[in-house]
């Protein structure tokens, strides 16, 4: 243990110590001398395509597993290529480690061949970051990296290490235990702010839980359950926090935002008190922030601090893990509600009538070929609620999210706060080399399916026997959607061709899949099910759907959520009692 | 009162003020001021950044810059209990007038030539300031002027409070004006 090794010894022993099983990377020059020790070691190596694919892949074992991802690259174009995941799982709270070589350091500065700054360049994008460039320091920055991105509010950590590091000798000394001056993030809520919040929920009227991600990264779909049914109140669960709750659960109304259901985007706007558990107040929820949840009292429940008042003044703040604090919560509620409970029946009347009068539906097309919304429901309903999902980004990502029932916590994969087409085949690849005996579906969009597919090589080298769905419009259709709606149906380059060239099934075919496609209405089960019978090699479904179909409800925007609009130019009809 | 002074202990760690100077950047938050210099601990360094925050909220910059792991405590130098100082050196026209200037700011000649002086003053920004304003008029050649440092008035340290206190003050009360982020 404490003979001579060299410095990437003592990186692969680290990561061994920080208990990795799997990583996605590429080698290159300035993290080569890694990946000769990564030749022995017990970690799997999965050998991927594309950086982006790495850190993407990374990113969907994290959602899936609640571990940390790890994905390592060399120096220069290498690390540059992993950007794009690490400011996902930045805007995302995925604890994920990124490893990247850099040039010698004597050259670090020179412009040196495969240089980029990279610990500069991901400053902004990273919880954290390191460089290293003595060989000593690199066990504690590896606990470190893994200590970070997995606690306080999850997130991606970078550590960049110069090749003479990985070359000159050391001694491994893994550190038991890790203790930064400046990170010791809160993890108990007050007692005050508890009892403050179960006496607002005692007098609320309207109250209603707007559920974030934060509850799926804490781990506290049970807790949730629990508040839910002390208070009874309706819940909404965000982009990244479907499967927290179950869609079947009576009190659900499904997802706010700019393409939320009207029952979840109007209890919003018509509550008395928001309970907001791990949710951060995003632009796509709000609408127009100064317009929103105009009666309500606030009660903000996150791990980060910064959230608190960012966008939202919240007039009770609970700072602390949300399972910490809902195990507080739930018993002082039960007593708050014990002394004095408000009737909620006229609310709930009035939440669940909007539920049952705009229920989220959409048209066969009149032409008889296939509704995109249709095949996603299909693949839902006959995949069942066990199967992970992972959406790119697009009318697809919304329709999956709309049209798919999830039922459980770390089911729903998708790119909710950068929104990064090509998203979902890495994604999905890493999810299922987390969870290799769940079904893992990628529901993709033609666009998005031609940034990042080479990964289904990967998949077909390496056994990752992932479905694809590529919901192909052959547009790019949300904003080809938008076009339609605002700007004269002016379709400036969102044609992409994609029922012509590529042939999806033939790159499949080409990338060592099994590549289908499905044209009529009539043949969407018998695909599905001819793609859930295939087990050992990826497949991909080219699915020709309908391009004018458009996302609905829609809330433009900028604008107010109380302009939801249900079809074009459409807004709901209220009752007027409800205005 | 859209401006306020801030005092952050931080790692001494490289890269730090980049990751500072970044995150104010990213967020749109003005800089009028920035010091940075060693302590009496040598593994911490101390920022002293004055903020102009018109539209933000001071518990809001307080909280983000609280995020980023090398910032160990940060604290609100109000006026009434804190000592505010920058230095000016100023070099003006060697003339008996502005060496009068001198004399009444208590500003110090460092250097003299014959057609020139030098002069070192330290003070408050208004003390500063009004310094430079009875200069112009006979005109200034070149000046220099650090950011603003400052400390705490009384027995009270920053860095035992940083040592002692551990998680985040003012957490539930979103309406106060102090921020005192504390690890």
């Amino acid at each position: 243990m404490m003979g001579k090794i060299n410095g990437a010894q003592s990186l692969v022993n680290a990561l061994e110590a920080a208990g990795v099983d799997v990583m996605f990377g590429i080698p290159g020059g300035a993290i080569l001398p890694a990946y000769d020790p990564i030749f022995d070691s017990k970690i799997r190596h999965i050998l991927v395509r594309h950086e982006q694919g790495a850190g993407h892949a990374a990113t969907g074992y994290a959602q899936a597993t609640g571990r940390v991802g790890v994905c390592i690259a060399t120096s220069g174009p290498g690390a540059t290529n992993l950007v794009t995941p690490l400011a996902d799982a930045q805007m995302d709270s995925v604890p994920m480690v990124a490893i990247t070589g850099q040039v010698p350091s004597a050259a670090i500065g020179t412009d040196a061949f495969q240089e980029a700054d990279i610990r500069g360049v991901t400053m902004p994008i990273t919880k954290h970051n390191y460089l290293i460039t003595n060989p000593d320091d690199i066990p504690r920055a590896i606990a470190e990296a893994f200590y970070i991105a997995s606690t306080g509010r999850p997130g991606p950590v970078l550590v960049d290490i110069a090749k003479d590091a990985l070359q000159k000798e050391t001694t491994f000394n893994y550190p038991k235990t890790v203790s930064l001056a400046g990170y010791n993030p809160v993890l108990e809520p007050k007692s005050e702010a508890i009892r403050d919040a179960a006496a607002l929920i005692a007098q609320s009227k309207k109250p209603l839980l707007y559920v974030g991600g934060g509850v799926i990264k804490a781990n506290a779909s049970r807790e949730l359950m629990q508040l839910a049914e002390i208070t009874g109140a309706p819940v909404v669960t965000t982009l990244m926090a479907r499967g927290a709750f179950p869609d079947s659960h009576n009190q659900h109304l499904g997802m706010p935002g700019m393409h939320g259901t009207v029952a979840a985007v109007t209890a919003l706007q018509k509550a008395d008190l928001l309970i907001t558990l791990g949710a951060r107040f995003d632009d796509r929820v709000t609408g127009k922030l100064s317009t929103f949840a105009p009666n309500a009292k606030i009660i903000h429940a996150d791990i980060d601090p910064a959230e608190i008042g960012k966008n939202r003044h919240a007039d009770v703040a609970l700072i602390g893990d949300l399972k910490n604090i809902l195990k507080a919560l739930n018993p002082a509620t039960k007593a708050a509600l014990a002394k004095s409970a408000p009737d909620l029946t006229p609310w709930l009347n009035e939440v669940y009538g909007w539920r049952k009068k705009f229920p989220l539906g959409y048209d066969k097309p009149a032409d008889g070929s296939v509704s995109p919304q249709y095949v996603i429901e299909r693949i839902g309903k006959i995949s069942g609620p066990d199967t992970i999902f992972a959406a790119g980004v697009g009318q697809h990502q919304m329709w999956a999210s709309q049209f798919i029932g999830y039922e459980k916590p770390r089911t729903w994969l998708n790119s909710g706060g950068l929104g990064t087409m090509g998203y979902a085949v890495p994604a999905a690849m890493g999810a299922k080399v987390g969870a290799p005996d769940t079904t893992v579906w990628a529901i993709d969009g033609d666009g998005c399916f031609q940034m990042t597919n080479q990964e289904l090589v990967t998949c077909a080298l390496n056994n990752i026997p992932i479905k694809v769905a590529v919901i192909n419009n052959e547009s790019l259709g949300m904003v080809r959607q938008w076009q339609t709606l605002f700007y004269n149906q002016r379709y400036s380059n969102t044609d992409l061709h994609s029922k012509r060239v590529p042939d999806f099934k033939l790159l499949a075919e080409a990338m060592g899949c099994v590549g289908m496609r499905c044209e009529k209405p009539e043949d969407v089960d018998k695909t599905i099910e001819a793609a859930m019978a295939i087990n050992d090699r990826p497949v991909v479904v080219d699915f020709n759907v309908h391009r004018d179909a458009m996302v609905w409800p829609m809330v433009a925007a900028g604008t107010s959520n109380d302009d939801i609009t249900v079809a074009r130019s459409m807004a709901p009809v209220w009752d007027s009692q409800e205005l | 009162m859209a401006i306020h002074t801030l005092a952050v202990l931080v790692e001494n760690s490289p890269g730090v003020l980049a990751r500072v100077a970044s995150l104010f950047s990213r967020r749109g938050y003005n800089i009028d001021s920035l010091a940075v210099g060693p302590t009496e601990n040598a593994t911490v360094s101390r920022m002293t950044i004055v903020l102009n925050l018109e539209g933000h909220a001071l518990d809001q910059v307080s909280a983000q810059l609280f995020k980023l792991v090398n910032v160990i405590g940060i604290s609100e130098m109000k006026d009434s209990d804190s000592l505010k100082r920058e230095i000016l050196l100023v070099k003006v026209a060697n003339t008996p007038a502005n060496k009068e200037i001198a004399k009444k700011h208590q500003a110090v000649i460092a250097d003299e030539s014959a057609s020139t002086i030098s002069l070192e003053a330290v003070g408050s920004s208004a003390a500063i300031e009004a310094l430079l304003n009875d200069l112009k008029p006979s005109g200034i050649r070149e000046l220099v002027q650090s950011g603003l440092v400052a400390l705490e008035r009384g027995d009270h340290t920053l860095a035992d409070r940083t040592l002692s206190t551990m998680g985040t003050a003012n957490e539930s009360d979103p309406n106060s004006s102090t921020a005192d982020y504390q690890n």
